[in-house]
Parts: structure tokens; C-alpha cells; sequence
């Protein structure tokens, strides 16, 4: 009689990392939905070349760290870390710009640090900080909604908004330009819609926990309002942030990358409302079209520090 | 009263208790070959008092307790065959082996008594000749752990009817068919330990047993005994955090529960310290679950200690099919049995004869992805993630900050990691190092003072020798005044 597994337990949840990978990858479906409603097939384009450059990357990765490279290559998580970067990056990339930067992204910052687990940066944030900083006119120009591929490209409505105040236009000048929506961008409102309802389902399934979406929100929302609320001729209203940009994208799907986060729900507190915060600073008076790339790559830094004073009270210590 | 939230994190799992009950509980008779582990499942095992050869009646004392090992006695009347080293529920351990005659002569024991015209102390005797020990699975001796509580000045009682884990229902079983004697037991442990309050806490998926405990204590209703009925979540039944459940009250980190005023005991060793206190007899058998989908008819089946696991199988229409494991205890802290060749212990609270149905396979294991998910469940509000980091680097500051000493390795962590890391089973092992570690830090010292002893010793030597030359040449010169 061949005896039970040496140690308990003997039963588990079966809820594995493949799972969780395919659960963030369905979750993603509604934003390249309307991707691809808003600008034709480029964004599906731009989806199979990273999804193609970075399974090819990690595939050379584990061979040359010789690792076997089935399971890594099963196991999803290099397919989320292309997803996030193709569907942040503007649609009308060019694709070999697309291709280095997911190769960046899988082999220096995932890679280079030991690959799955232990990359203290969220890989896909690299990828596209560094496209931002080697290629910022490519990489902040996006093409009109409804427009075809190779239409004209303008600057987004994050862009318009700051470089407008710059000029001294009112508030109100601005937000009747073509850039902007009934909320935010026009169009992204709707990309930031349906990745609000992806984050939505991932919460459901438990594939997420709410700490860090709401803190990212919530630091982004309060001080948006608050600033709003001081001076309504500089600063644009809460609504507005939360509808533009990579707001929920960054909030439901690249700030909860455990790897790269705080681990305890204090800690993701912290990190999240860290992550709100930063992007709304970057976002009024950055040099860049939107902050939510270097706002988690800065919380990124501050984890170990985060994770230090965040740890939980232990039962039987005093409270 | 107002109670706390009865527990951090935890799982919600599949009980697996309701086909036992389709059975009643089966008395099983006397085993021909008693099989008495020194070890009962506490960890230490009583020193024995027979050799092969000897004639045993049934409750005579063949083995003496001290520190956690109880007093163990013959559940068989016959002979000693051998003193051997057998298989048994925790791996490998020193065995009295004995041969029935058939005849279950009984030793004639400390007599009846009425509980109520004894001392505190006369109570703790009676328990520790006796021989019971933790029926929950701790098998500690239970006088032992009284007396602790006794001269710690206790307060509260608490009696675990919890039984939260999957398969296991046996207690269930007892507090149905016994509950007079759990309440009864309540009553002497109470009057054994000082305190002044007991409560019975028992899971709601237990609703027969509730019943039959409600009914017991409104035929004999007795001051300061209560029944708490709890949410079924493993792991509730863990002590301390039963504790907390049930008191409000946490031990201290690296405490015990006497610490803050409570005693926790099991309902079965309550039931048996009744029995055993009122007819003066030792403990020899208790009630064990034989369930799973391995064996025919899963039942609740009372045995002899030492009886084999086989003869248990058997009692329950046996094995369905060759290949299956077998699990001491339930499905997420038992320990694989080596084969059915194992006896009963008095620590022994299940045989799971699993099928492939039962368990569910161990994925390969991938790399932490730190979702936190293992810090969610975990019941004493540990992070297995950075535990886990901690445990594997061998870095005792970091296991110490993340609590490798508080963890109670109920396997919550494992159960729910989506990257089926063995958490529970490293944190066994950086706890068995550590305790390696400091032994033969403590050896090492040992010998350093030894050292640094002798070496004084040779210094003090060599001085005194040195004084008495120096005394003798001074006294020399004094007598040559011819010199210098």
C-alpha cells in the first residue's frame, strides 16, 4: 500500500498560478475590447507581438539560467506582463518599439532579478518607462477614437490638460478641446470603464483583494478633489483623474502584481494610497503624459521599507 | 456577554462527518495482541514496569508516566510477550506487547467512589492513576496539566468540543452517546483545577451532540457550567485559539493557558476522567473514527488501546480496494500511517483510509508569487510568505519577527497557496533545526565552561605551586644568612 504524501496537509484549494494568470488575462478581454473598438485591430496587433517576444524571451531566459522551461512558460505570468504593456502603450506603436520593450521587460526586469517571484520591480512598469524615457514623441502620441491606424495622432487629454494650463487657458478651453470625454479622455473614459469592470470581476473571483485598488483610488481621488476643490482653475476634478490615463488599469491590474507589491493588507494600504498619491503629483506637474508607470515603480522602491513596519499583529502579543 | 470575533482568517472546508453516523457506534472486543506504544502521541514515552513473561490482569500499570508521558496500563489480561520496537502512529517507537488469555481478569482497581467527598488532590491522584491523557489528539497527561492549572489559579474551564477538522467525529460520537459523563467529567475537572466556570464549546455542524449536551445539563444542572456553540471553521479547535473564542482572552506568545487564568480539555478525556474517577478504573480504551472512502462502513468504533488499526479496519467492513492511504488523524494535520499494523493510541483520533477521492494531489511547486493569500488564512496572524523566505534563508531574526514560534502548523497556508509551496512542512523543519541547533549550542557551552573550568583549575594549580616554592625559597633565605 503506497503510503500518503510524508506531511500534511493532504487536500488543497487548487486554486494554482496558472489560474490566477488566466484569471487577470480574462479579466483584461473588456479593455482590449474597447481597444479595438476605438482604434481597428492595431491594439490585437500589438497584444500578439508582446504576448509572441515575451514567451520567446522567457523561453531564452530559462535556457540560458538553465531552467527547465515548460512550467515557467505554463504557468502565465510572462502573458499578463506582455497584456499590461501592450494595452498601455499607445496603439499606433510602432511594433518592434513594443517588441524591445517587453523584451526589457522580461529579461532585465524579471529575469535578470531570478525571474517569477522575485523581481522587486512589476516587470511590464519597466517595459514601459523605459519606451517612455528612450521614445517619449512615439510613445505619447495616441491616435483619435474612431480613427483609423494611421490617422492623425494627437497628445492625450492628460497632456493637453497640463501643457493648456501651462499656456494660460481656462479650464473650461481645455476641456472642450477634442482630446476630452463626458469625464475624462475621450475614449479613454471607456478604456478606463471596462478596465474598471475587469477589476470588478478579479475582485469577485478573489483573484484580488480590494486593499489596493481602493488605496490607489483613494490617493488618487482625494487629493485630485481636494486641489479641485482649492483652486477649480488648475486643477481638474477628481472624476476626471479617475477616468483618464492608466487610472484604473493601474489600480485594478498593475498595482495588484503581488510580486512587485507590499504583502500585508497594512502594507498594500500604504502602497496603494502611495501609488494614488505619486500619480496624481506626476500627473500635475511631471514631465510625462501620465504617472501611474514611475508612481508604481517608486511604491516598487518603497516595499521592503513598507513591509518592514506593516507587519501584523502575531496571536498572544500584547494589542 | 459580548465575545470577540471568534477567529482571524481560517478555512471553510467539506466536513466529511455524516457517514459514520449511518453506523452506531461500534464496541469493539479486547484485541487477542495488544500492541501499548510507550509513546502514547505525546512525544515522550512512560518508562516501562513489566518484562516478557509477566502476567498482566486488565488495568495493571505497565509502564510509569512523568514529564508529558501518563501512567499506561494493560487493557488485556495475559502475558507479556515482548518489548519491542514497532511501528506506530507517529513513526517507530518502543512497544509492550501483549498476549491475551481471553479471560479480561481485572485488576481490582482503586474502587467506587463519590467524587464529591474528595480533595482537589485525591481528584488529581485518581486522574493520574488512571492514566488519561489528552483524548483530543495532545496526549498529555491530565492531572498533570490540572495541577499546572491548579497552582496557576485558574478561572475558566474550557472544554474543546470543537472538533473542526475534516473526517474527524469522534467526539461527536461521544458527546451523543455520552453526554452525562462530559458533563459530569466537567464537574470533577472543575473541582480538580479551582476554577470556578466551565464552558463547553462545541461547532454548530454538531446539532445531536448540542442536543444531547443541552438535555444532559438541564437533568443535572450544576453552577458555572455553560454550552457555547461556535461557528464550524477550522481551525477553531486548536487550543489557543479556542481560547480566545470562547474567553476573549490570548495566550501570550511563548505562554501557556494557565497564563491567563484558563484550562483547555477535551470533551472525551472529560468523559473518561468521569468514568474513571467514579469506578476507580484506569484509562484502557477510547473512541476512534474509521472513515474515508477506503473503507466499506466508516463508523465511530470504541477500542482497546494497543488494539491494531487492522482489527479497527476490520470492524468497519474493511479496506474497499489495496492501494489507499492511510491517515492518522484528518485530512489537513494528520500524519501518514506507516501501515495498518499501527495500534491505537490514546492520541489516535482517526484512521482516514483514503482513496484517491479523498486527497487531493500535491502540485508541483512554483515559485512564491507572494499574493498573500497563505496571510489571509493563517488563524494567528502570521505571513507564511515572509515566514516562508525567512525559514528557507535559515535567518533565525527573520523567523523570530514573523513568528515561526507561534505558528500552530495547521496547514491553512498550504491548503490555499496557489504556488503549492509545502509551507507547513518547512516551517516543521526550520523549527526542528532551530531546536538542533540550540541543543547543541547548549552542549557546546557545556563544554566551553567545562573547559574554561579545568583550565582555572590547572592556573590555580600551577600558582599554588608556585607560592609554596616562593615560601619555601623566602624561608630558605632567611635561614642562610650567608647569601647576598
Amino acid at each position: 500500500m503506497p503510503p500518503a504524501a510524508p506531511s500534511p496537509p493532504y487536500v488543497f484549494a487548487g486554486f494554482t498560478v496558472p489560474r490566477v494568470m488566466f484569471q487577470v488575462l480574462l479579466a483584461l478581454a473588456p479593455v482590449l475590447a474597447v481597444l479595438v473598438y476605438l482604434h481597428g485591430p492595431m491594439p490585437l496587433a500589438l497584444l500578439v507581438v508582446a504576448a509572441l517576444t515575451a514567451l520567446a524571451c522567457e523561453a531564452l531566459a530559462l535556457r540560458l539560467r538553465g531552467r527547465a522551461a515548460k512550467p515557467a512558460l505554463r504557468d502565465g505570468s510572462v502573458l499578463v506582463t506582455a497584456a499590461l504593456l501592450a494595452l498601455a502603450v499607445p496603439p499606433g506603436l510602432p511594433w518592434w518599439l513594443l517588441a524591445f520593450g517587453t523584451a526589457v521587460a522580461v529579461l532585465l526586469a524579471k529575469h535578470a532579478y531570478g525571474g517569477l517571484g522575485q523581481n522587486p520591480f512589476n516587470p511590464a512598469m519597466v517595459g514601459y518607462a523605459v519606451l517612455l524615457v528612450s521614445f517619449p514623441l512615439e510613445m505619447t502620441l495616441w491616435p483619435a477614437p474612431g480613427a483609423g491606424w494611421d490617422a492623425i495622432t494627437g497628445a492625450t487629454a492628460l497632456d493637453t490638460l497640463r501643457t493648456g494650463l501651462r499656456e494660460s487657458y481656462t479650464m473650461q478651453e481645455i476641456l472642450a478641446g477634442p482630446a476630452f470625454g463626458r469625464v475624462g479622455a475621450s475614449g479613454g473614459e471607456w478604456v478606463n470603464l471596462a478596465a474598471l469592470a475587469g477589476g470588478l470581476y478579479l475582485l469577485a473571483r478573489r483573484v484580488i483583494r480590494w486593499h489596493i485598488p481602493v488605496a490607489v483610488l483613494v490617493g488618487l481621488a482625494v487629493p485630485a478633489a481636494l486641489a479641485h476643490l482649492l483652486d477649480p482653475g488648475a486643477h481638474s476634478g477628481a472624476a476626471f483623474h479617475l477616468a483618464s490615463g492608466a487610472a484604473m488599469l493601474g489600480a485594478f491590474f498593475i498595482a495588484t502584481d503581488p510580486v512587485s507589491a507590499a504583502t500585508s493588507d497594512r502594507g498594500r494600504l500604504v502602497f496603494g494610497a502611495g501609488i494614488g498619491l505619486l500619480t496624481w503629483i506626476i500627473r500635475s506637474w511631471g514631465g510625462f503624459p501620465d504617472g501611474v508607470a514611475f508612481a508604481v515603480l517608486l511604491m516598487n522602491l518603497a516595499v521592503p521599507l513598507i513591509d518592514r513596519y506593516t507587519v501584523p499583529r502575531i496571536h498572544g502579543e500584547p494589542r | 456577554m459580548s465575545r470577540p470575533a471568534v477567529m482571524r482568517g481560517g478555512l471553510r472546508l467539506e466536513a466529511c462527518k455524516t457517514r459514520p453516523f449511518e453506523q452506531p457506534l461500534h464496541v469493539l472486543p479486547a484485541p487477542a495482541i495488544a500492541i501499548l506504544a510507550l509513546d502514547q502521541g505525546s512525544g515522550e514515552a512512560a518508562t516501562p514496569l513489566v518484562q516478557p513473561g509477566d502476567t498482566v490482569r486488565v488495568g495493571t500499570r505497565i509502564a510509569a508516566g512523568g514529564g508529558a508521558a501518563a501512567d499506561l496500563h494493560s487493557p488485556v489480561s495475559g502475558a507479556v510477550r515482548e518489548l519491542a520496537r514497532l511501528a506506530v502512529p507517529g513513526g517507530v517507537g518502543d512497544c509492550v506487547v501483549i498476549e491475551s488469555d481471553g479471560r479480561d481478569d481485572r485488576e481490582p482497581g482503586l474502587g467506587t467512589c463519590d467524587w464529591r467527598s474528595l480533595t482537589a488532590e485525591a481528584l488529581l491522584e485518581r486522574i493520574a492513576a488512571a492514566g488519561i491523557a489528552g483524548l483530543g489528539g495532545a496526549a498529555f497527561p491530565t492531572a498533570a496539566k490540572l495541577a499546572l492549572a491548579r497552582s496557576a489559579g485558574v478561572d475558566w474551564l474550557v472544554l474543546n468540543g470543537a472538533e473542526c477538522e475534516p473526517w474527524i467525529c469522534c467526539d461527536d460520537a461521544l458527546m451523543r452517546q455520552r453526554a452525562k459523563d462530559v458533563v459530569l467529567g466537567a464537574q470533577i475537572m472543575l473541582a480538580a483545577c479551582g476554577a470556578a466556570r466551565c464552558t463547553i464549546a462545541v461547532e454548530d455542524d454538531k446539532p445531536a451532540a448540542i442536543a444531547a449536551l443541552e438535555a444532559a445539563l438541564a437533568a443535572a444542572p450544576a453552577a458555572g457550567l455553560e454550552l457555547l456553540t461556535l461557528p464550524a471553521v477550522f481551525p477553531l479547535g486548536a487550543e489557543a485559539l479556542l481560547i480566545a473564542a470562547v474567553t476573549g482572552r490570548e495566550v501570550p506568545r511563548g505562554g501557556l493557558p494557565p497564563d491567563i487564568g484558563v484550562v483547555c480539555q477535551n470533551v472525551g478525556t472529560a468523559a473518561a476522567v468521569s468514568s474513571c474517577v467514579r469506578d476507580g478504573m484506569p484509562l484502557v480504551s477510547r473512541i476512534v473514527t474509521v472513515t474515508g472512502s477506503g473503507v466499506r462502513q466508516p463508523a465511530n468504533v470504541e477500542a482497546c488501546i494497543g488494539t491494531p488499526v487492522a482489527a479497527l479496519i476490520a470492524a468497519c467492513g474493511g479496506r474497499v480496494d489495496a492501494s489507499i492511504s492511510l491517515i492518522a488523524g484528518g485530512s489537513l494535520t494528520g500524519r501518514a500511517l506507516a501501515g495498518d499494523a499501527v495500534p491505537l493510541t490514546k492520541g489516535l483520533n482517526c484512521v482516514l483510509v483514503a482513496t484517491g477521492d479523498d486527497l487531493s494531489p500535491r502540485s508541483p511547486e512554483l515559485p512564491c508569487i507572494r499574493c498573500g493569500d497563505c496571510a489571509v488564512a493563517c488563524p494567528v496572524g502570521l505571513l507564511p510568505q515572509q515566514l516562508h523566505v525567512a525559514a528557507r534563508a535559515d535567518d533565525r531574526s527573520g523567523q523570530d519577527r514573523f513568528g515561526l514560534d507561534a505558528c500552530i502548523e495547521c496547514g491553512c497556508c498550504d491548503y490555499v497557496c496557489p504556488s503549492a509551496i509545502p509551507l507547513t512542512a518547512r516551517f516543521r523543519a526550520a523549527r526542528t533545526r532551530r531546536h538542533l541547533h540550540e541543543q547543541e549550542r547548549r552542549r557546546a557551552a557545556d563544554a566551553r565552561v567545562r573547559f574554561e573550568r579545568h583550565q582555572r583549575r590547572l592556573a590555580e594549580q600551577a600558582e599554588a605551586e608556585r607560592r609554596a616554592f616562593d615560601a619555601a625559597r623566602s624561608h630558605a633565605r632567611g635561614q642562610d644568612p650567608g647569601e647576598s
